[in-house]
């Protein structure tokens, strides 16, 4: 199969911008860390105290994405690994992140934008861990 | 109200960074990961714009506000043990992220792209936390029993 995707440089620095402005915002605004894994980790029973602007985060993370592809954008979409693969990935990546205390947002740049020594070696140790296992997936188990 | 609609607006600016990125399609993603292969590089164009703009954003914020507009303060962790769980886990987040394609930030927004295999994924991820929280209280009482 061709998992050839196209190398988009300028999408994809601007797209980080937004990231790093709703990073910005939530924190001058909220006092928050824009990290996926607290987020939602508050909103999974045990619910926590605060949830009514979790829920309000996530809404307009997954609402922003529809209204910008039904008014005329477009987003690549491929998903390489079989569904079994994916709901085990799912699951390990729940493990991880619950005992990591974060992930690619959290850790990696909301803390790593703080300098947090936790968060710097967070993201080495995950960024290694991912391409060691793409590697194994790819090359040596021809997944 | 203004509180839900900020959140709302917030989150709405990263799931549309995070869509536009290319960070919501798990075959770029894996392709940044596969230097030996069909390589892609543009996600350090992700990390890269993301980190620098919100530490130029953060120490704006922490420089003129002595707290948020909305909260009494700041909360923002502050342990700086690095500890075995902090590894491990990091470790095991870095395999499954290898092995989907997908994490949380990512995720989440490619929920509002309408595929299935997004939701597999997200399901299978909320399964894998309320496990590991479960098993962590486990792991507490036992030893403090």
């Amino acid at each position: 199969m061709d998992y050839t995707t196209e190398f988009t440089p300028w999408l994809s620095l601007g797209g980080g911008v937004l990231i790093g402005i709703s990073a910005t915002l939530l924190m001058a605004l909220h006092g928050r860390i824009a990290g996926m894994t607290g987020i939602l980790t508050g909103i999974i029973p045990p619910v926590s105290a605060d949830w009514p602007w979790r829920i309000a985060f996530l809404a307009g993370a997954i609402l922003a994405p529809l209204v910008f592809v039904t008014s005329g954008g477009s987003v690549p979409f491929s998903v390489p690994p079989s569904t079994t693969l994916l709901a085990i990935g799912g699951a390990i990546v729940g493990v991880g992140v619950y005992f990591g205390s974060g992930c690619t947002s959290g850790h990696g740049v909301c803390g790593m934008a703080r300098l947090s020594p936790r968060s710097i070696v967070a993201t080495i140790v995950f960024m290694i861990a991912t391409f060691i296992t793409v590697y194994v997936t790819r090359h040596m188990m021809g997944l | 109200m203004i509180k839900l609609l900020s959140s709302l607006i917030i989150g709405g600016i990263f799931g549309l960074g995070i869509a536009i990125s290319g960070m919501a399609n798990p075959a770029k993603v894996l392709n940044f990961f596969d230097l030996f292969g069909t390589w892609d590089p543009s996600l350090i164009f992700v990390m890269g714009g993301a980190l620098v703009t919100a530490a130029i954003g953060y120490r704006i914020v922490f420089g003129v506000q002595s707290k948020p507009l909305f909260e009494p303060s700041f909360l923002v962790p502050t342990s700086r043990d690095i500890d075995k769980r902090l590894v491990i886990g990091s470790a095991v987040f870095g395999m499954g992220w290898g092995i989907a394609g997908f994490c949380p930030g990512g995720a989440i927004p490619a929920l509002g792209l309408g595929h299935s295999e997004t939701v597999v994924f997200v399901v299978a991820m909320a399964v894998g936390i309320v496990a590991a929280r479960l098993a962590n209280t486990a792991m507490v009482k036992s030893a403090t029993a």
